[in-house]
C-alpha cells in the first residue's frame, strides 16, 4: 500500500477509492431522488444532521485525551483564530506554530 | 463548512403549510419558488462559479491540508488527487486518510464515508423543490459536484428568485478546481518535509478537525450530541480495537438526537 513514486495507484488502493465514489455519489443523489419516493421524518433528519460534527468530535477527543499540555493549548489557539477570523490558513498555521513553540517550552 | 438548518427550516415550513389551516398557505416564498421560470444555461453556470470562487480559494486551504495528511499516510500524489477528483467530499476525504493503516480497513473507510456523507442527502432533498423541474441529466449531474458550500450558496441563490437552475453546477465546477488542485499542492509538498513531528505536521489533522468543529457548531443544540460523541468515542477508544470509535461516536449521537426529539 505505501506507494514510493508520485504516480503510483495501487490497484487495492484505487478500489477502496472507487468504493469511498460510489458511496458518496448514492449520498449526493439518493436524497433528491428519495424524495417524492418515501418520507423522511423530521426525527430522523434532526438526527442525521448532528452526524458530521459528532464525527469530527469523536475523532478529535481521543486524539486530544492522549495529547499534553503543549496540544491542548494549540488547540485553544485554533478554536480562537478560527473563532475569530473563520480563516482556515490562518487558524491551521496558528496552530501549527503554537504547537511548535509549546512543545519547544515544554 | 455544514449548515443544515436552511434545509431543515424549509423543510418544516412546508410541512406546516400542508398541516396547517391558519390560511397560511399563500406565503409568497412557496408560491414564487412554482411561478418563476428556471433555466439551465451558461449564464447559471458562469454566475454560479464566479459567485463561489473566493470560498472555492477557502477550500482550497482544506485540499493542501488533504494532499498533506494523504502523502503522510503512504497515498502517492496520483492516488490523493484521483480521490480528491472522484470523491469531491472534504471532511470524509480528511477522515478516511487518518483511517489509513495497513492492511486496508476497507469496512470501516467505506461505512465511515456513508455515515459521514449521509448529510448529502439531506442537503439533496432540500434542493427539490427547484430541482425537481430540471431535466434527470441536469439535476443528477449538478449533484454529483455538490458540496457544503456551493450547496449553501445555491441555495442562497435560488431562494432569492434568481431562477438559475445551473447556479449549483457552476459552483460545484468552481469547488472541484480549486479541491483537485491544492491536493496535488498539498500531496507533492507533502512529501518533501521529513519528521513530521519537528514541523507540528502531526498536529496538522487535529487543527483541521477542531477548525470544522468551530464551523460546524450550530449554537446550545450542538452541545448534548457532540458531548454524546465525545464521551462515547472515548470510551469505544479504549475498549474497542481500530478506528470504529469514530463511527461509533457519530452513531450515538444521532441516536440520541433521534430520541430526544420530542424533549
Amino acid at each position: 500500500m505505501i506507494s514510493d513514486g508520485a504516480l503510483a495507484l495501487d490497484p487495492l488502493v484505487v478500489g477502496v477509492i472507487l468504493a469511498m465514489t460510489l458511496v458518496t455519489v448514492l449520498t449526493k443523489v439518493g436524497g433528491f431522488w428519495l424524495l417524492r419516493r418515501i418520507e423522511v421524518s423530521e426525527r430522523l433528519e434532526a438526527g442525521l444532521s448532528v452526524l458530521p460534527g459528532a464525527i469530527v468530535i469523536a475523532i478529535l477527543g481521543p486524539e486530544l485525551a492522549a495529547g499534553g499540555p503543549a496540544e491542548w493549548g494549540a488547540a485553544g489557539i485554533v478554536v480562537l483564530v478560527m473563532w475569530r477570523t473563520e480563516n482556515i490558513l490562518l487558524a491551521l498555521c496558528g496552530g501549527i506554530g503554537a504547537v511548535v513553540l509549546f512543545r519547544a517550552l515544554g | 463548512m455544514t449548515k443544515l438548518d436552511g434545509s431543515d427550516a424549509d423543510r418544516d415550513h412546508s410541512e406546516h403549510l400542508e398541516a396547517s389551516s391558519d390560511g397560511s398557505v399563500d406565503d409568497p416564498q412557496v408560491t414564487a419558488v412554482e411561478r418563476e421560470p428556471l433555466t439551465f444555461g451558461r449564464e447559471g453556470i458562469r454566475a454560479g462559479f464566479l459567485t463561489c470562487l473566493p470560498v472555492a480559494l477557502g477550500v482550497g486551504g482544506y485540499g493542501i491540508a488533504f494532499g498533506m495528511l494523504a502523502r503522510q499516510a503512504g497515498l502517492s500524489v496520483a492516488e490523493a488527487t484521483l480521490m480528491s477528483a472522484t470523491v469531491i467530499a472534504g471532511a470524509a476525504q480528511i477522515v478516511v486518510v487518518e483511517l489509513w493503516t495497513d492492511p486496508l480497513p476497507v469496512a470501516a473507510i467505506v461505512l465511515t464515508t456513508l455515515a459521514i456523507n449521509l448529510r448529502y442527502s439531506l442537503m439533496g432533498a432540500a434542493l427539490g423543490p427547484w430541482f425537481e423541474r430540471l431535466s434527470p441529466r441536469q439535476s443528477y449531474g449538478s449533484l454529483l459536484v455538490m458540496a457544503d458550500e456551493n450547496w449553501a450558496l445555491t441555495m442562497r441563490d435560488l431562494k432569492s428568485g434568481s431562477g438559475r437552475g445551473a447556479f449549483l453546477l457552476g459552483s460545484g465546477i468552481a469547488i472541484w478546481c480549486c479541491w483537485v488542485g491544492a491536493t496535488i499542492i498539498g500531496a507533492t509538498a507533502g512529501g518533501v518535509i521529513g519528521d513530521p513531528a519537528r514541523y507540528g505536521i502531526d498536529f496538522v489533522l487535529a487543527a483541521v478537525f477542531i477548525a470544522l468543529a468551530v464551523e460546524l457548531w450550530d449554537g446550545r443544540s450542538t452541545l448534548v450530541p457532540w458531548l454524546v460523541a465525545l464521551v462515547t468515542a472515548i470510551v469505544a477508544a479504549t475498549f474497542v480495537p481500530g478506528r470504529w470509535y469514530i463511527l461509533l461516536g457519530g452513531l450515538a449521537a444521532a441516536a440520541v438526537e433521534v430520541i430526544r426529539y420530542d424533549q
